[in-house]
C-alpha cells in the first residue's frame, strides 16, 4: 500500500490581517472582520475572493461558510469545515482541513479563518466559551471557572515533576514581548517586558504571573490555500504544508481532569505524527510558534514535540535561545498571543507563512521549516509544518 | 459558613441525567463512584458506557472520602463577581487510591496561605448548601 500523505501538496498561497485591538475594542462587527481578513488575503494571492470554494475555521467560529459564501458572492460553496473543540486547539487542524479538501479534490481554493469581536460575546477569561459544559458542575462551584483555572493544575503537576523553574515560564513571556517590540501591528508593540516586571506582576493562580497568560483581543486572520502547482504560479513564495496532526492521546477529555496522562500538553501521539508526515525532525525546524495560552503549556507543548527533554528545560528555555534572529529555536516571531493579539492562535499560522516568505519583523536566520504548535492542554489539539520549496 | 461566598454557580446536573446519583450521594453525605459490574473498572466523571470493557451495566459504589493531593493551585485572580473582594483560595485535585485512582477536584480548607504538597494526604468533609433551592452538597478537603 502507497504511503498516504499530504506532503508538498497544497501550499499557503496569501495571508491577511485586520488591525488587531484590545477585547471589545473593536469598530466593525465580528462579521465584517471576517470578510476584510479574507478579503486581504485574496488581495495578497492575486486571487479574486469570487474563486474560493472552502471555508474553514475551529473554535465554533461564528461566521458560518454559507453567510461568507453568499456575502462574497463566491461562484459555488463546496467544503465547509469546522474542526470540532472550543479554544485554539484546532488553529492547525483548521489549515489541515482545508488543505485535505484540496488534496483530495473535494475543492480548488479554501479560505482557513478565524474572527473575534468579543465586545458582545463574554470573555473566554470569564469561562463564558464552555458555558454549559456538563463538567463545569464539577468545577464552578469551587471557584473553577477561567480557562487558567482550570489548566494550571495541569502545569503545576508537570513543573514539580520535572523541576520546571519559574525563570523557563518567564523566559517565554519575555521573547514573545521582544519580538512584538519589532512588530508594529502587535498590541503591546511600544510595551517592553523585563524580567523585574514580570516577577513583579500579580498571580493570576499561582504558578502563573500576569505575564504567563495570554491576551484577549478582537480580530480576524486568514490564510489562501490551494494545490502547489497553482501556488507556484503566484506572487509569493509558496509555504507548502509538510505535515499536520490532530488530537489528542487515549482519553485525554476525561472530565473532569481524569485524562490517565495527566500532566501533558495533549500531545502524545500528535506530535509524532506530524513530524512523520512531514518527514523532517525536530533539529530541523528553524523557527516556531507555539500558542502560549499559558507559557507553563508551552514548555510541555515543545518538550512532548521533543526539542528538549522536560528535565532540560530550564536550560533550553531562555530569552537568548528564544528569540531571532540566532537562538536556538526563534519563538512566537510577531508576539504571539501574549503580545501580539490573541485571535486563538491564528495569527500563529500567518506568522509562520511569513518566516518561509523571510519578511518577518523577526526574522529567524533558519526559517525553510517554520512550525506552528496550536493551544497546549485543551482536546483536540494540532499542529503543522510549513517548507519553502527547497524543503520538497 | 461556606469555604467559598455565596453566589458561585451552583452544580446543574447535566440533562441526560447521568450525574444524577453523584449529586444525590453527596446530599446524603456519601461519596459515590461509578463501577462497572462486569470488569468493575472505577469511572468518573460517570458515563453510560464503560471505558474498560464497553459494557453499559455500571454501579454507583460508596467509597470512603479519602485520598492524596495529585495536582494544587492558589487562585488570586476573582474571575467571579461572588469573589471579587474574597482573595486567594485553595484548588486541590485529589486521587482516591481505593477507587482506581480517580480523581476529584475540591477546595482544601483551611488557610488559603498553607503549603501544599502533591502526595499529601487529604480528607473530605461535606459541605451542604441547604440555604438555595434546589439544595446541594460539596465535597471539600484537609490535610489529614
Amino acid at each position: 500500500m502507497s504511503v498516504r500523505t499530504m506532503r508538498g501538496q497544497v501550499a499557503i498561497a496569501g495571508i491577511g490581517e485586520t488591525h488587531y485591538y484590545r477585547h471589545g475594542k473593536s469598530p466593525d462587527a465580528e462579521f465584517k472582520l471576517a470578510l476584510k481578513a479574507i478579503q486581504a488575503a485574496c488581495d495578497d494571492a492575486g486571487i479574486d475572493p469570487r474563486e474560493i470554494d472552502g471555508f474553514s475555521s475551529y473554535a465554533n467560529d461564528r461566521n458560518e461558510a454559507s453567510r461568507l459564501a453568499a456575502a462574497l458572492g463566491t461562484r459555488r460553496l463546496r467544503s465547509s469545515l469546522m474542526q470540532w473543540g472550543g479554544g485554539g486547539g484546532g488553529c492547525c487542524a483548521a489549515v489541515a482541513n482545508g488543505a485535505a479538501a484540496i488534496a483530495t479534490g473535494m475543492a480548488e481554493c479554501v479560505v482557513v479563518f478565524r474572527a473575534l469581536a468579543q465586545g458582545a460575546q463574554g470573555r473566554f477569561g470569564t469561562g463564558a466559551s464552555t458555558a454549559g459544559a456538563p463538567e463545569n458542575a464539577y468545577m464552578q462551584p469551587y471557584g473553577v471557572l477561567s480557562p487558567t483555572q482550570k489548566f494550571t493544575l495541569k502545569i503545576r503537576r508537570y513543573m514539580e515533576l520535572h523541576g520546571v523553574r519559574q525563570e523557563a515560564l518567564r523566559a517565554i513571556a519575555l521573547a514573545a514581548y521582544q519580538h512584538a517590540q519589532a512588530n508594529p501591528r502587535a498590541v503591546m508593540h511600544g510595551k517592553p517586558l523585563d524580567a523585574a516586571q514580570y516577577d513583579a506582576s500579580r498571580w493570576i493562580v499561582e504558578p502563573l504571573h500576569l505575564y504567563d497568560c495570554c491576551q484577549e483581543n478582537d480580530g480576524a486572520a486568514a490564510v489562501v490555500l490551494v494545490a502547489a502547482e497553482r501556488a507556484r504560479t503566484l506572487r509569493h513564495p509558496p509555504a507548502f504544508l509538510l505535515g499536520a496532526a490532530s488530537g489528542s492521546g487515549h482519553r485525554t477529555g476525561a472530565h473532569p481532569h481524569n485524562a490517565p496522562h495527566y500532566a501533558s500538553a495533549s500531545f502524545d501521539g500528535v506530535a509524532q505524527d506530524c513530524f512523520r508526515m512531514a518527514g523532517v525532525t525536530p533539529a530541523d525546524v528553524g523557527v516556531v510558534q507555539v500558542y502560549e495560552n499559558f507559557t507553563g503549556g508551552v514548555v510541555m507543548a515543545l518538550a512532548e514535540h521533543g526539542f528538549f527533554a522536560p528535565e532540560q528545560a530550564n536550560e533550553f528555555l531562555t530569552l537568548e535561545n528564544l528569540t531571532a534572529p540566532a537562538g536556538k529555536l526563534p519563538f512566537n516571531t510577531s508576539g504571539g498571543n501574549l503580545a501580539e493579539a490573541y485571535l486563538h492562535g491564528f495569527e500563529l499560522v500567518v506568522e509562520a507563512t511569513r518566516q518561509i516568505r523571510r519578511t518577518s519583523t523577526s526574522q529567524a536566520a533558519r526559517s525553510d521549516i517554520s512550525m506552528v504548535i496550536g493551544a497546549p492542554l485543551v482536546s483536540p489539539v494540532s499542529n503543522l509544518i510549513l517548507g519553502s520549496e527547497a524543503t520538497l | 459558613m461556606t469555604y467559598l461566598p455565596a453566589g458561585l454557580p451552583a452544580p446543574t446536573e447535566d440533562v441526560e441525567g447521568l450525574s444524577a446519583p453523584y449529586w444525590r450521594g453527596l446530599r446524603e453525605g456519601k461519596l459515590l463512584v461509578q463501577r462497572c459490574v462486569r470488569c468493575t473498572a472505577w469511572q468518573f466523571g460517570p458515563e453510560w458506557i464503560c471505558h474498560g470493557c464497553h459494557s453499559f451495566e455500571l454501579n454507583w459504589v460508596e467509597v470512603t472520602p479519602r485520598g492524596t493531593i495529585f495536582s494544587w493551585e492558589r487562585v488570586w485572580h476573582p474571575v467571579h463577581a461572588a469573589l471579587k473582594s474574597h482573595g486567594p483560595y485553595l484548588v486541590v485535585l485529589v486521587e482516591l487510591a481505593q477507587a482506581g485512582g480517580v480523581r476529584m477536584l475540591g477546595n482544601l480548607l483551611g488557610d488559603p496561605m498553607q503549603s501544599v504538597a502533591i502526595g499529601a494526604p487529604v480528607h473530605g468533609e461535606f459541605e451542604p448548601h441547604s440555604e438555595v433551592e434546589p439544595p446541594y452538597t460539596l465535597l471539600h478537603w484537609r490535610a489529614a
